[in-house]
């Protein structure tokens, strides 16, 4: 078991709303954003003069900006549905990690400074001025806020506190107060083309490592190109496949489907990143700006297809805003969507034909599926609601013999976050990490205990990330979580392979002579 | 006219134009304000026709809700069905002649006011008792309840315990709603109606500053209203725009 410095919660058969203990986890804070950091953002670099009227202003800019912002500060009638819906929540019994409770750390000072009630009688209605305490608890508790969105699925009038949470990250950053994981992470790609700082031709040395990987394993020059102007399609998928477990070996994956297919694709340096850490910090000139290089490098590579890899928010902001924030896509191919999922254009090739399986590969594994919750609840794939949840089941059961779902209260539409998404995946918060992951370690250990499942398949590489460094503490293996396309590459047989048999023969054969 | 009977007439017009003042100036801003993304809870539905289905269950069958607590929607949904229904029931003293559907359901509706007192006692129990709804309660929320129970309570009491003059209430509200002045007929002196009365002309100025605005907000909530085509339409706000063409 991985050591931690604060109590892991223990995982329960059945698990329990927990009573509610204040203040358990007040003293999270992620790391601040340096000065030069937030400047390349255009943010202030540290907290400003006058702040307090500054972010009022602020709030009042972004009310007028935001219907979602506006609608759901008047509307919440505090009727309690979402209480216990929040993963923090069940994983820490603070009550300002309930969706309404961390709301409210917003909407109190809403309601003082741009609402009859809160101005008038603010001890009524719970209004409260916008002090240093305050600040702190925003600080804090809007950053152990994932925005996953379960909350909103479960409210009467759909209460998002994702767009809550943005909003008050957005009025930090404008007053210098800024998340560093968030904001030198943006910063990268801005400078170098992808989260990890990875440049172009690192990339590059990377990729032929896997093209010689793929070439020992299975005898056929599989290609992951970059760069390849005149390419079909454009791939864009977070930087932690290009090298990061289990991550890469999706990418192994998406390379060998590809390659049965027969068409011909490429990766950008100039994008070498799904991620758009703009949509965190809730800033859409900053999410825009990222947005932004895919369609420079589409126009750059003259692309037909953008396809996007395994990744959670990645997607929401690919599927629901893309053509909002880089488009329109006239320039592209208008047979198909833009952009695809990976899990889509491998699920057409094997509804076509096109992928020879065999199932038999991932027979060592008992598989159950993990839906990302941006995916689950911010997207959509295919052309039928629910597409998200029912085509990478169906791709995983098209390459695996055994799999079997979590409880239905944790999978689906009410899936339980990772506890890393949102901005969260730094060392600075690991313990709200460890904390937020609870629900889904429950769910996960019900069907290992009754169904005797090995791994879980995931994609999105948070998820993936989150829980390789999470399941430790949690008293499993960090190699139960798998990409999905690992498993399709695992199955995968490709044309002219080199089966194991015949590896077994001909070494035989080299003995004989 | 009794000084009574002028004070409460003055009560009602100035709630009523709070009241439509104040929700309909609401309803304009949600309505103006830009929805810059396509943000719907998903799964959603892919046509306009499926988001009034959507919004549609949710409106009248609380649908999140019954996913969410069920003893939570079984008092909430209770409470404003109830109410919804004794309100259309309550058209009979403003209407002359009576429009017949109100006629028939009238004597049934009537006892709907117990199940609509119930739901809000169990309303306020979840508020009382479950620890994470009490901590997020301010004192108005619990205000709120009083006031709701009490006018159920007044309201029922001039039904089943001591019948109010409605004729005369009637009428009074007729030459309201006729601007006839010059005949405003003399409310009863029943305390039980004039309490009522006064609570309900209270929620009515209180509403459009208040959570109840719930009620138009819901029908804003991009999370609901918004159709799930983003791939298929470009979907972009005036102000982003205007970011677009500066840069």
């Amino acid at each position: 078991m991985a050591k931690a410095d604060f109590k892991v919660p223990e995982l329960q058969e059945y698990p329990e709303i927990p009573a509610l203990v204040e203040g358990t986890m007040a003293h999270s804070k992620p790391f601040l954003s340096k000065p030069e950091f937030q400047a390349e953002l255009g943010f202030p670099g540290e907290l400003v003069d006058g702040w307090e009227g500054k972010a009022i202003a602020k709030m009042g800019e972004l009310l007028g900006k935001y219907r979602s912002f506006q609608v759901y500060l008047d509307s919440c009638v505090k009727c309690g549905a979402c209480t216990d819906k929040c993963h923090y929540y069940l994983g820490t019994q603070d009550p300002k990690n309930m969706p309404v409770g961390r709301q409210d750390l917003l909407r109190k000072v809403y309601r003082r400074y741009y609402t009859f009630a809160g101005k008038y009688f603010p001890k009524l209605v719970g209004a409260a001025d916008l002090t240093r305490e305050v600040l702190d608890d925003w600080y804090s508790y809007f950053h152990q806020c994932s925005q996953c969105r379960r909350c909103s699925v479960f409210c009467p009038y759909g209460i998002d506190t994702a767009e809550i949470s943005m909003a008050a990250r957005e009025i930090m950053d404008s007053i210098g107060v800024g998340q560093k994981y968030c904001n030198e992470i943006i910063g990268k790609v801005f400078k170098i083309g992808n989260n990890l700082g990875l440049p172009g031709p690192a990339l590059e040395d990377t990729l032929e490592g896997l093209e010689e990987d793929v070439l020992d394993d299975t005898g056929v020059a599989v290609k992951y190109p970059v760069n390849q102007k005149g390419a079909e399609i454009l791939l864009v998928t977070p930087s932690a496949d290009f090298f990061a477990e289990p991550h890469v070996d999706g990418l192994i994956g998406y390379g060998k489907v590809f390659h049965e297919a027969g068409v011909s694709w490429t990766l950008s340096t100039h994008a070498s990143e799904a991620a758009n850490f703009g949509m965190f910090i809730g800033s859409y000139e900053n999410m825009r700006r990222v947005s932004m290089r895919v369609r420079e490098a589409a126009l750059e590579l003259g692309v037909k297809r953008i396809v996007f890899g395994e990744c959670g928010h990645a997607w929401r902001v690919a599927y629901s805003f893309l053509n909002t924030l880089a488009g329109p896509w006239d320039f592209l191919d208008p047979n198909y969507p833009v952009p695809q999922h990976i899990m889509e254009f491998t699920w057409d090739q094997i509804q076509k034909g096109n992928l020879k399986l065999d199932k038999s590969k991932n027979d060592d594994k008992v598989l159950t599926y993990h839906d990302s919750c941006n995916v689950a609840r911010a997207s959509r794939m295919g052309d039928k609601p629910g597409g998200q949840f029912d085509i990478p089941r169906a791709v995983i059961k098209a390459v695996c013999n055994q799999f079997v779902d979590m409880p239905a209260d944790t999978i689906r539409e009410s899936t339980f976050c990772c506890g890393g998404g949102g901005g969260l995946l730094t060392d600075d918060l690991m313990e709200v990490r460890v904390k937020g992951a609870k629900p889904r370690m429950e769910a996960l250990h019900t069907v290992v205990e009754e169904n005797g499942v090995t791994h879980m398949a995931a994609i999105c590489a948070i998820c993936k990330s989150q829980f390789t460094k999470v399941l430790p503490y949690y008293g499993m293996d960090m190699d139960q979580i798998v990409s999905v396309h690992q498993l399709v590459s695992n199955a995968i047989v490709l044309t002219g392979q080199i089966s194991e048999e015949d590896e077994g023969e001909a070494a035989e054969e080299e003995a004989e002579d | 006219m009794s000084f009574l009977t002028v004070a409460f007439a003055a009560l009602f017009y100035a709630a009523f134009i709070v009241l439509v003042v104040g929700v309909g100036r609401k309803i304009f801003i949600f309505a103006k304000t830009p929805a810059p993304l396509k943000i719907p809870t998903t799964p959603a539905p892919t046509t306009q026709s499926g988001v009034v289905m959507r919004m549609f269950r949710e409106v009248v069958l609380f649908e999140s809700l019954f996913k969410s607590t069920k003893w939570t929607w079984l008092f909430g949904w209770m409470f404003h069905m109830a109410l919804f229904a004794i309100l259309f029931r309550h058209l009979r003293y403003f209407q002359d002649p009576i429009w017949a559907p109100v006629d028939w359901v009238s004597p049934l509706i009537k006892y709907l006011a117990f199940a609509m007192i119930a739901g809000l006692l169990g309303l306020w129990a979840r508020r009382l008792l479950v620890d994470r709804v009490r901590y997020i309660s301010a004192p108005s929320d619990h205000l709120m309840l009083l006031l709701l129970l009490l006018i159920g309570l007044s309201g029922a009491m001039t039904t089943f315990v001591v019948h109010t003059d409605v004729v005369a209430v009637k009428e009074f509200f007729r030459s309201l709603i006729t601007f006839s002045w010059g005949s405003v007929p003399n409310l009863p002196g029943d305390p039980i109606i004039l309490i009522h009365l006064l609570l309900v002309a209270t929620l009515m100025i209180i509403f459009p500053v208040s959570k109840l605005l719930h009620a138009p907000g819901v029908f804003f909530s991009p999370g609901r209203n918004q159709v799930d085509n983003p791939r298929e339409r470009r979907h972009i706000a005036d102000w982003a725009r205007r970011l677009e063409q500066q840069q």
